[in-house]
């Protein structure tokens, strides 16, 4: 003889969403061998079909289409909506007052790694010539000078760089932190603006950050490195650092800032990354 | 649980799968004993084989979607075993860790006797309580490793940025044991409790007339 053991609390739930009724009794009492066969039949046809839909849906992803290029490219579409969406979610939780974890300058590495030279090849860039470009409160573009921004007060930074990549070096930066820059240039009110965009000499390297990224107290335009002027691999004479977004947003050798509303153009999420890449 | 599970499943594979992806860009992780590197995570050959290299884009694309519905089910299933009252069948109790020795031994054929089973035996309430708890493992340092400065208290207790992406892997590692132990034991069952973890329901062999009907 067989006999069925079934989960109890299922079947309680289930009479209990029903409206407490008592199952209606079929006419013809089933054996024991048909409810098997029959709940097997049914059990394993709804297996088969879900994983079936499960295997399509996976397979509709997979294969779904690159987005359409623009600020962002070349992720799969659905998989840019969804970055978009959880980037709506992590925002909530942004805050100035979660900081990047700080160590003693004795942390710092001594050897900087140098990831990438994209946007610094340019051979006919001359380091004395450099300035910053910014358009000035009354439209007329402002040229900055590295000497005018290093009688800025000065703010120094020794944290955990985070690569995308997975890596992560414990480095010692210093510049002006840039609330302060945006503040001595009195250019509060285009930065009141949702983006800040910044771009290489060639634009050939670029990134956007949103406001509060780039207003966080700790993201600053570096001339300093280990208390020495940057060097040319690292961004010379004047790189990003910006400790609540990876690597990659941290441009080196910053040619202009500009303010938008819209997404300004980004290296990375035109090659399939997270727009947002937010720590 | 049976849903739970079988949803479990393809998330899992492909937050591995995917996890792949992102850790290719940064494969540093060695077991190396006085010098000698043992294991290297992974040979060439391995990644070539998945047509893992250069993905690192799209997996965290994956990786950051499918995190959401790994991280419900594990939610949901954990609500479903303490609100049903299975966790008492499920958590490990003061005899367990004592009969799971006997349930080694007997798997290993070294012992004849049959350790007590109730819906699990004790090595099963160790092994499956400690994947949930490998489960909340993977979800915590992998926010750890995700959001660092947002969530810094997290990153903190899990002994910093780096070490948290050291256990995040072998969590990692531990799932693919766990997969393989678990396989060879769900063929060493058999068919009636395979299909138990599909149907929700097990047939027994019982030698009484008076029992075959259902209370």
């Amino acid at each position: 003889m067989k006999k069925l053991i079934e989960n109890q609390f299922l079947i309680k739930l289930f009479r209990k969403i029903r409206g407490a009724k008592k199952p209606k009794k079929p006419k013809m009492p089933l054996t024991v061998e048909q409810k098997i066969a029959r709940r097997n039949l049914l059990s394993f046809g709804t297996f088969f079909v879900l994983g079936g839909v499960a295997f399509g849906g996976w397979k509709w992803l997979l294969n779904s289409p690159a987005e359409q290029a623009g600020v962002t490219a070349r992720a799969h579409k659905p998989l840019r909506r969804a970055l978009n969406q959880t980037e709506l979610f992590f925002k909530r939780i942004f805050s100035d007052n979660h900081l990047v974890r700080t160590y003693p300058k004795s942390r710092a590495a001594r050897r900087v790694r140098e990831n990438s030279h994209i946007g610094m090849r340019d051979p006919s860039f001359k380091p004395e010539d450099w300035r910053l470009s910014v358009t000035g409160s009354d439209g007329n573009p402002l040229k900055i000078t590295i000497e005018e921004i290093k009688t800025l007060p000065k703010t120094e930074i020794v944290y955990d760089f985070k690569c995308v990549e997975g890596w992560d070096q414990i480095q010692h930066w210093a510049g002006v932190r840039f609330s302060d820059f945006i503040q001595h240039f009195q250019l509060e009110e285009q930065a009141g603006k949702s983006y800040v965009g910044f771009e290489t000499p060639d634009g050939k390297y670029y990134v956007g950050l949103d406001r509060e990224s780039a207003f966080h107290p700790q993201t600053i335009l570096a001339y300093e490195m280990n208390d020495q002027a940057v060097t040319d691999g690292h961004g010379a004479p004047l790189r990003l650092i910006v400790p609540v977004k990876y690597g990659i947003k941290n441009l080196k050798r910053i040619g202009s800032i500009t303010f938008s509303d819209t997404r300004p153009r980004d290296y990375w999420a035109e090659q399939g990354y997270d727009y947002y890449s937010g720590l | 649980m049976r849903w739970t599970h079988w949803v479990n499943f393809p998330i899992l594979a492909i937050m591995i799968w995917s996890g792949m992806l992102i850790y290719w860009a940064n494969d540093v992780y060695t077991v190396t004993i006085f010098g000698h590197t043992f294991v290297r995570f992974f040979p060439n050959w391995f990644y070539k084989a998945l047509h893992i290299p250069s993905r690192l884009a799209e997996g965290m694309a994956f990786h950051f979607l499918f995190m959401w519905f790994f991280a419900l089910n594990g939610l949901f299933y954990v609500l479903y075993t303490i609100f049903s009252g299975e966790w008492r069948l499920l958590l490990p109790n003061r005899h367990s860790f004592k009969e799971a020795w006997l349930v080694l031994l007997h798997d290993l054929h070294i012992r004849k006797t049959t350790p007590p089973q109730k819906k699990y035996n004790a090595a099963q309430r160790i092994a499956y309580s400690a994947i949930i708890i490998m489960g909340f493992g993977s979800l915590v340092t992998g926010l750890a490793i995700y959001k660092p400065v947002q969530l810094y208290w997290l990153t903190w207790l899990c002994g910093g940025y780096s070490f948290a992406r050291i256990i995040h892997f072998i969590l990692t590692i531990g799932y693919v044991l766990f997969f393989i132990i678990h396989i060879v034991q769900v063929i060493l069952a058999g068919w009636n409790n395979f299909r138990s973890v599909i149907s929700g329901f097990e047939v027994e062999e019982i030698s009484e007339p008076k029992e075959n009907t259902i209370p």
